[in-house]
């Protein structure tokens, strides 16, 4: 870029259905472990739902958080809450280090809180009004895990919650890096949170058909590319990375896990749920990301893939890395082991881009037995593969047709 | 002053705002003293009304600036 401003990663940090922080969901990651299991509420029995499987927390929040905090917030502002403290000290920023009037909170969501509507819609019905909790607005906005974070850190530059689906985490990382390239911000804490398992986003989903009914085997439910594959597995959870001006992280001393060189948006306008099947509206945000990072389309060695385990919406992806990158870089999708994490899956897979780029190993797609053969690109199958990365792609796309890509570099 | 409603007040403000029971004593501000936020006062105000057997409407809430005005308010209308 002409500006001479540089994007870089400084901190990290998760609560994912493969571990309670960054370096167990990584290593769960690598080691081949799903986090995928059955859905032990009561409602799955009740309204007799066709889905009884989900991608839930090894880390319940409640758990890490004190009692009282934890009950004035929603689940998905719980998890945003626990993943941005570990990405702030990450950073290490927990000494002062920065000028609040320019630290911004970015953090999306899809669905935002549901639980807490439903929950408080029975306590109405019930009890009636004066048992409404009081912090039912506060709970259930969808920038409520954003406002949350914002105010916990002081963020006076500018606190925004992105909200476009399945795509809203990866959103969150794209805004900030504009938002640090027009000089409006030195440091960003960005990502996304999902906390919906429940039973009318599980109902709705269902009564989509985009849900996998692979009840009697939860962990091999999520199988992106493969040909067994039909339909995602919900999941929940957060991604948050801290990111900075690097000459800012640079004047700190900050350690550097790496550059987010470029940023690409866009939208299929196409239908409302379903991916253009060629691609297009997806190839024009990777293009995108790599014409703004001045990244040659050779250069890009991996793709981590948004695959959900659909049907359509897998081979769709693969068409529009075809058309925007080659045939040449090797893919991965973690939501084989991750679920679909609906608006922090953006998140949490930056993160695991950045870190297949830090450690030169992009991690297996689980439960890929047999490659769907529409796919003809190379994907990691099996085992994870060590290959070294000058530059690698985070895909994510949201029901809306929202498209967003993200070319990481290393630090 | 009453020591059951007191004690029992004490127990619906930790259970809502986490502040030890121990520490909420008669002349404590809810606001500036146990930094007790409007939203959490109205979830107190609900479960003393249970517990006590008392309506606090809002414009009475109001006035209930320290922990012993509410203690007086619920001992005096119950």
């Amino acid at each position: 870029m002409t500006s001479g401003i540089e994007v870089v990663i400084t901190g990290l940090g998760a609560t994912t259905p493969l571990g309670g922080d960054v370096t167990s969901t990584w290593d769960a990651l690598l080691a081949g472990k799903s986090g995928v299991g059955p859905m032990t509420h009561d409602w799955v029995e009740k309204y007799d739902l066709p889905v009884k499987i989900a991608s839930q927390l090894v880390v319940d929040p409640t758990e890490v958080l004190p009692r009282v905090e934890a009950r004035r917030l929603d689940r998905s502002e719980q998890v945003a809450i626990v993943a941005s403290r570990q990405a702030w000290s990450d950073a290490g920023h927990d000494d002062d280090t920065v000028d609040r009037q320019r630290l911004a909170v970015i953090i999306g969501t899809g669905i935002g809180g549901a639980i807490t509507l439903l929950t408080q819609d029975d306590i109405l019905e019930q009890h009636g009004l004066r048992k409404v909790s009081p912090l039912t607005v506060p709970m259930l906005m969808p920038n409520g895990p954003a406002a949350h974070v914002g105010l916990e850190l002081k963020a006076q530059a500018g606190v925004h919650a992105p909200v476009s689906a399945c795509a809203s985490g990866a959103e969150a990382i794209a805004w900030a890096y504009r938002m640090i390239m027009a000089g409006e911000a030195d440091v960003i804490v960005a990502g996304g949170a999902e906390a919906c398992i429940t039973a009318i986003p599980v109902a709705g989903f269902s009564q989509a058909r985009t849900m996998s009914t692979r009840n009697d085997e939860p962990e091999k439910a999520s199988r992106p590319f493969d040909t067994g594959r039909d339909g995602f597995v919900l999941g929940e959870g957060a991604g948050v990375m801290v990111l900075e001006r690097r000459e800012f992280a640079e004047a700190r001393g900050a350690k550097i896990y790496g550059r987010l060189a470029g940023i690409g948006t866009s939208a299929d306008g196409y239908h409302i749920t379903a991916p253009d099947p060629e691609g297009v509206g997806q190839s024009r945000a990777i293009a995108a990301a790599l014409r703004s990072g001045g990244i040659d389309p050779s250069d890009v060695g991996h793709v981590n893939c948004h695959a959900t385990s659909t049907p359509v919406g897998d081979v769709a992806e693969t068409v529009a890395i075809r058309k925007a990158i080659g045939d040449h870089p090797v893919l991965t999708a973690p939501k084989g082991a991750l679920g679909h994490l609906l608006g922090a899956a953006g998140a949490v897979e930056a993160i695991v881009t950045v870190l297949s780029i830090r450690d030169g190993i992009v991690p297996q797609t689980l439960n890929l037995e047999n490659l769907d053969p529409a796919v003809t690109l190379d994907v990691v199958a099996g085992e994870p593969r060590k290959i070294k990365l000058e530059a690698a792609v985070n895909d994510s796309f949201g029901f809306g047709g929202h498209n967003v890509a993200l070319a990481f570099t290393p630090a | 002053m009453s020591e059951n409603v007191l004690s029992g007040l004490a127990e619906i403000v930790e259970e809502v705002a986490g502040v030890a029971a121990d520490d909420v004593t008669a002349d404590k501000s809810f606001v500036d003293d146990l930094d007790i936020d409007s939203l959490s006062m109205v979830e107190i105000a609900v479960q003393a009304e249970d517990k006590f057997g008392v309506k606090i409407p809002d414009d009475e809430l109001a006035n209930l600036k320290t922990v012993g005005d509410a203690v007086n308010y619920i001992t005096s209308n119950k």
